[in-house]
């Protein structure tokens, strides 16, 4: 049986029992008995038991068998095989996998058809445990359970128990999402950096991944690959510094516009208008900044006599820029609320003009607030991927004018890591250290943004 | 009995249903009024928070309004110098006239009018700068100062007036949040000094502070009223018998009764001025 | 009282006199800053507006003529003997015949066309999914064959675009992709009224395709569901699970805060990063094939589930504890309190929040191209295991072909995409206002 079959196998189990459970109990209250809980606890205390082991232990052995049949495979491949300087795991297991799925490209070794047929034996007794394994699990539990059933015995609170146990474990899913995050960065992380030194990553002046082991045309010689990430992140912060140049001044100024000076009739049309801008998908965006935004820019560039990329930081952070500004101005908004309407009454009372009030009270008042806004708007900025790859292309020069083309850090990731890969190349593996950097930044800006509102916060709670 | 139970539960009923006047009782007229104020009502948008309202206000002297809670004394003191017009759907009929000019003319500026007419709040509210700065916020926005030395000639007066000099001339620098409440609301008097108003507008200014702070207040608001116009919204009968020349009494809405204090606190001619000075409600 | 008067300290003070006429030297100016400062404000917002405007401007007008293409309706003979040549109806049989052929000659026969180039030309004028469409009429009403039926197919995308006007006739020739001959055949079916513009069912019902009048949405809407179902099924459950534990049941200590930091940092990480996330454990780990929904739906609930989370913990605080007390009071158990009153009056909230999540996700592309969601696939997925792509990913692959019928195709596209969305936030915002219980 395969695993969704079982599973539904597991859950009519499952159902069986919960009848079964409730009618038993239901059958001891009709006798004159005094029952702890009311029969459907009881029920449910049984079909729980058959249902939740049995489902774990299920997907536990789902994705578990190809892992142990991946590595049983590859003592199928020969010595010499393995001894050749091309040996790559991952294209050994895919010719395997292949001839697994009957996919047959060209003349494979007999070997690689050993290891196939192997592999077919061991799926099919894999198959027979699991079916064997889960279903006398589910009927075993159930059983223990149903066997439990007794007026005295507090299903309600068994099955309370249970529930909580859900419970928390839904909530843990978050720590093993972070767990995942970083185990799956920094393990390849610590590969890349056992290859390319740290101190050449963070500091080296060239990102030229892509001559990895392959021929340099003409020279004859092996191209040598450099992993200098500077010129990575002086594009991240020089598209990141245009975007948040567009979306601070217009954000802000909106933000203050909205809640300072606006009737409630525009602020109600003109903010939900605003916050479109922040659901049109990024993929939007970055079709809009490479067919539009930058052509326009190059265009005008042009007939002004300078000399425009055709992928200019300019394009790719301007119209970042728009994506970030209702970010800024609507954390902007919550800012400028919570000044206490005392301050600007005191203004007010003094004589101030409105713009007075705004810009000698109210803004130094929300400084903290907006100073970490414009942090959020900065690691959104930094983390921002689609815009980029659609429009900043992947040149990594190291410059600072935004008229030149320059690659970013997500951009990088997504041209290494989207297609096929091997996982044992420095190139790869740049991309998690990539990523690394990224996360930790990310999370940087953050942490320094959400203490310094939550120190605001206190200021006038 | 039963009847005298009811009676106790019915009284406050009747006397806001019937016993309002028409007419303001007392004198609403001086003889050298520095505002004046003629048939004002105030709607906060369909609801009527100060019903046809005549007072006028004395050069140089205090001027307390008393009253129940919701009773408009506030609403009418915001009025005088506009505060009202920050609340988008608060509208005001009549006029209000500072020195025989209306202020609600549609040629007058707020932000004069204001630093003419200034005002200390219920809660001190200093900025979140230092001393110096919330004193010299108003003559620096208004440009009162030619120099330097001028603006720290307001400033240190301002705070000399404010009584408050001696406790802060050595930490001028530092924020002004971190007084004492009581300091706090003899800063933020400097403040409103320091523009030389014509007219305070105190709103309840010692509601949230303790009696020895307060029984400053009072001191002070006692020794400002040589120099300015003070009208005082107050909930303490004793704190309006204390510091005010005359006392004018709200209910609903409406001016019941104005007079020079010592009559009102003696003598009320109205009977709800009556029972809620000896404290019958309120 | 207009002589500055002396203070015990001896500073002067102003007069108010003085004051006011200080005032008012200074309001020309004052008023002036006044009104920059607004106009500031007004310009930010026009700024915004107009990004907005042009930004859909932009989009709209390349799009609604992406819904729509020219299509040339010809008279054709359905030879038996030359479109089933085995006569058995079959599909291979219909694949052996000519139907290119047949298509071919009653394409000569509207045009005039004749001789070899002339054919050649004339051959070019129709879009290669002609074939299939003519197959695929026999198969639905083998009725038809052996008779002339009026039938009407794409034209090829150079020759769409040659009508459209965006490849000029006043081009010399051997600087367009329509030769002259080609362009006397177009004129030709014309003058007949042959060639006819409409609404583009391929875009609709057409699946990826590398030929720009074929390609259509179709495959990546399906796509899409069933990504989204599967992001749908895993993260409301367990967004809400982990909502209802840490807001009613969690002990405060500190697992249960380092859970809570955990959902902040989440909610903070950039989205390519849970790409990584799926390709390294999901791909790399555990072996799953590349590709399919299902990895994309997994990854893409544990990119929303900091959202819903998020607002449904704010859904459930907004229950008021009386409530609460109410039920404990009658005797129900805290867990009992939870299911029969707190997530029930909690759940407009939760479900805002979800919708929200599931727009997020509906959007979202750089996840999705790290698990090979971005391959090249003509086939429409039929389950969560099939492989297949989304709609954000068809875009981000049609944005790359340079062919003016794929701009429009992919604002086309792009339209649809936000469609959706509007329609979902609109729903959300329909539930909190309905729904959504002000206590």
């Amino acid at each position: 049986m395969n695993s969704i079959s079982l599973a539904i196998t597991v859950l009519l189990f499952a159902s069986a029992y919960f009848y079964l459970g409730t009618r038993a109990s239901s059958a001891q209250r009709a006798a004159g008995r005094r029952l702890h809980s009311l029969p459907h606890y009881y029920g449910l205390f049984a079909g729980l038991l058959a249902a939740i082991p049995a489902l774990l232990l299920l997907t536990v052995l789902a994705i578990g068998d190809d892992i142990i049949f991946r590595s049983m495979a590859l003592d199928f491949v020969p010595d010499e095989v393995k001894a050749a300087k091309t040996y790559k795991e991952v294209i050994v297991l895919a010719q395997i996998t292949n001839v697994v799925d009957g996919i047959n490209f060209g003349e494979q070794p007999q070997w690689v058809h050993d290891a196939a047929a192997a592999w077919h034996g061991w799926d099919s007794t894999s198959t027979t445990l699991k079916t064997i394994t889960t279903l006398s699990l589910s009927l075993l539990g159930g059983l223990f359970a149903y066997r439990r059933i007794n007026p005295d015995f507090r299903s309600r609170n068994a099955v309370e128990r249970i529930l909580m146990i859900i419970l928390a474990g839904s909530s843990a899913i978050a720590i093993f999402t972070t767990v995942g995050i970083v185990f799956s960065v920094v393990f390849e992380s610590m590969r890349f950096f056992a290859l390319v030194p740290v101190s050449e990553f963070l500091f080296g002046l060239t990102w030229n991944p892509q001559f990895e082991g392959a021929e340099r045309a003409g020279s004859g010689q092996m191209g040598l690959a450099t992993y200098g990430s500077v010129p990575l992140f002086v594009g991240t912060f020089l598209i990141s510094i245009v975007a948040l140049s567009v979306a601070v001044p217009v954000g802000l100024f909106s933000a203050i516009y909205l809640s300072e000076y606006a009737s409630p009739r525009v602020r109600a049309i003109v903010k939900p208008v605003m916050e479109l801008l922040a659901g049109v998908p990024t993929v939007v965006y970055g079709f809009f900044a490479a067919l539009t935004v930058a052509p326009f820019i190059r265009s005008t560039g042009m007939s002004l006599g300078l000399d425009v990329a055709s992928e200019s930081a300019l394009a790719a952070g301007l119209v970042m820029g728009i994506m970030i500004i209702p970010f800024v101005s609507s954390l902007s908004d919550d800012v400028l609320n919570a000044v206490p309407q005392a301050l600007r009454d005191a203004a007010y009372g003094l004589g101030s003009t409105q713009s007075e009030t705004v810009r000698q009270v109210v803004l130094p008042a929300a400084l903290p607030g907006v100073v970490a806004a414009i942090l959020l708007a900065v690691s959104r900025a930094v983390g921002e991927t689609m815009i980029v790859v659609m429009a900043a292309g992947l040149a990594a020069n190291l410059s600072l004018n935004p008229l030149d083309a320059v690659t970013t850090v997500t951009s990088q990731i997504v041209t290494i890591l989207v297609g096929d890969q091997e996982f044992e190349s420095a190139k790869t593996l740049s991309a998690f250290a990539l990523a690394l950097t990224l996360i930790v930044i990310t999370l940087g800006l953050n942490f320094i943004a959400l203490q310094i509102v939550k120190k605001y916060r206190e200021q006038y709670d | 009995m039963d009847t005298q139970i009811m009676n106790i539960v019915d009284q406050p009923q009747t006397l806001e249903m019937s016993n309002i006047p028409a007419e303001t009782v007392g004198d609403v007229h001086v003889e050298r009024p520095r505002m004046t104020a003629r048939n004002v009502n105030v709607f906060y948008g369909d609801k009527c928070a100060i019903d046809d309202v005549t007072l006028d206000i004395a050069e140089k002297q205090v001027i307390s309004f008393i009253g129940p809670s919701g009773c408009g004394k506030s609403t009418f003191l915001r009025c005088l110098n506009r505060m009202n017009d920050t609340i988008d759907i608060c509208r005001i009929e009549g006029t209000i006239a500072l020195d025989g000019q209306d202020i609600y003319a549609p040629q007058v500026d707020v932000v004069p009018l204001r630093a003419r007419v200034g005002m200390v709040f219920q809660k001190p509210n200093p900025f979140p700068k230092s001393i110096y700065d919330n004193v010299a916020y108003g003559p620096r926005i208004h440009g009162l100062a030619s120099s330097r030395t001028e603006l720290n000639d307001i400033v240190e007066n301002s705070l000399v007036r404010a009584g408050l000099w001696d406790e802060v001339k050595d930490r001028l620098t530092q924020p002004g949040t971190g007084l004492s409440g009581g300091q706090q609301q003899r800063l933020c008097i400097a403040r409103t000094i320091a523009v030389s108003p014509e007219v305070i507008l105190m709103d309840e200014p010692c509601s949230a502070l303790d009696p020895i702070a307060t029984a400053r207040i009072e001191e002070l608001i006692h020794e400002l009223s040589a120099e300015f116009t003070i009208v005082i919204v107050t909930h303490s009968m004793q704190q309006a018998a204390r510091v005010s020349q005359r006392t004018a009494y709200f209910h609903l809405g409406k001016l019941v009764e104005v007079g020079e204090t010592e009559q009102i606190f003696t003598k009320p001619q109205h009977e709800m001025t009556h029972n809620y000075i000896t404290g019958r409600f309120g | 009282m207009t002589e500055p008067r002396m203070t015990e300290t001896g500073a002067s003070m102003i007069s108010p006199q003085e004051a006011a006429a200080r005032v008012e030297a200074g309001l020309a100016a004052r008023r002036g800053r006044e009104r920059r400062f607004r106009a500031y404000g007004r310009i930010a917002i026009g700024i915004a507006l107009a990004f907005l405007v042009t930004l859909f401007v932009s989009i709209f007008s390349k799009g609604i003529p992406g819904f729509f293409q020219h299509y040339v309706t010809l008279e054709v003979t359905l030879d038996s003997a030359r479109l089933d040549p085995t006569g058995d109806l079959s599909v291979q049989s219909l694949y052996d015949g000519d139907a290119r052929g047949v298509i071919r000659a009653a394409l000569y026969d509207a045009t005039g066309a004749s001789g070899r180039s002339g054919r050649k030309a004339a051959g070019k004028i129709i879009s290669a999914g002609a074939e299939q469409r003519l197959r695929n009429a026999v198969l639905e009403n083998p009725a038809i064959l052996d008779t002339t039926q009026r039938m009407t197919f794409a034209v090829d995308d150079d020759v769409d675009s040659f009508l459209r006007g965006f490849i000029k006739r006043e081009t010399p020739e051997k600087d367009r992709r329509i030769n002259d001959k080609m362009i006397g055949y177009i004129d030709a079916l014309q003058e007949q009224g042959l060639i006819s513009f409409q609404f583009s069912d391929y875009l609709i019902f057409g699946s990826a395709s590398r030929n720009a009048e074929m390609a259509g949405i179709y495959g990546a809407l399906i796509g899409s569901l069933l990504t989204l179902a599967v992001c749908l099924v895993l993260s409301f459950p367990i967004g809400v699970a982990t909502a209802v534990y840490l807001e009613e049941f969690a002990p405060k200590n500190r697992i249960t805060e380092i859970i809570e930091i955990n959902i902040n940092n989440l909610a903070a990480v950039p989205s390519v990063v849970f790409g990584i996330l799926g390709l390294a454990i999901f791909i790399g780990i555990f072996g799953m094939p590349r590709s399919i929904p299902l990895i994309g739906g997994v990854v893409l609930a544990l990119m929303t589930l900091p959202t819903i989370i998020i607002s449904s913990r704010a859904a459930i605080r907004a229950v008021p504890p009386s409530i609460r007390d109410a039920a404990l009071g009658v005797g129900a158990s805290r867990v009992q309190t939870m299911l029969h009153h707190v997530v029930p009056l909690a759940m407009p909230g939760m479900l805002t929040g979800t919708i929200i999540g599931m727009a997020q996700a509906l959007g979202e592309t750089a996840p999705l191209l790290m698990i090979g969601m971005v391959a090249f696939i003509v086939d429409v997925p039929g389950s969560v295991t099939d492989p297949g792509t989304v709609l954000p990913v068809q875009i981000f692959m049609w944005a790359d072909f340079a062919e003016r019928m794929f701009i429009l195709k992919t604002s086309a596209a792009i339209m649809v995409l936000l469609a959706f969305l509007i329609l979902m936030n609109a729903s959300a915002i329909i539930i909190r206002k309905k729904l959504e219980r002000r206590w």
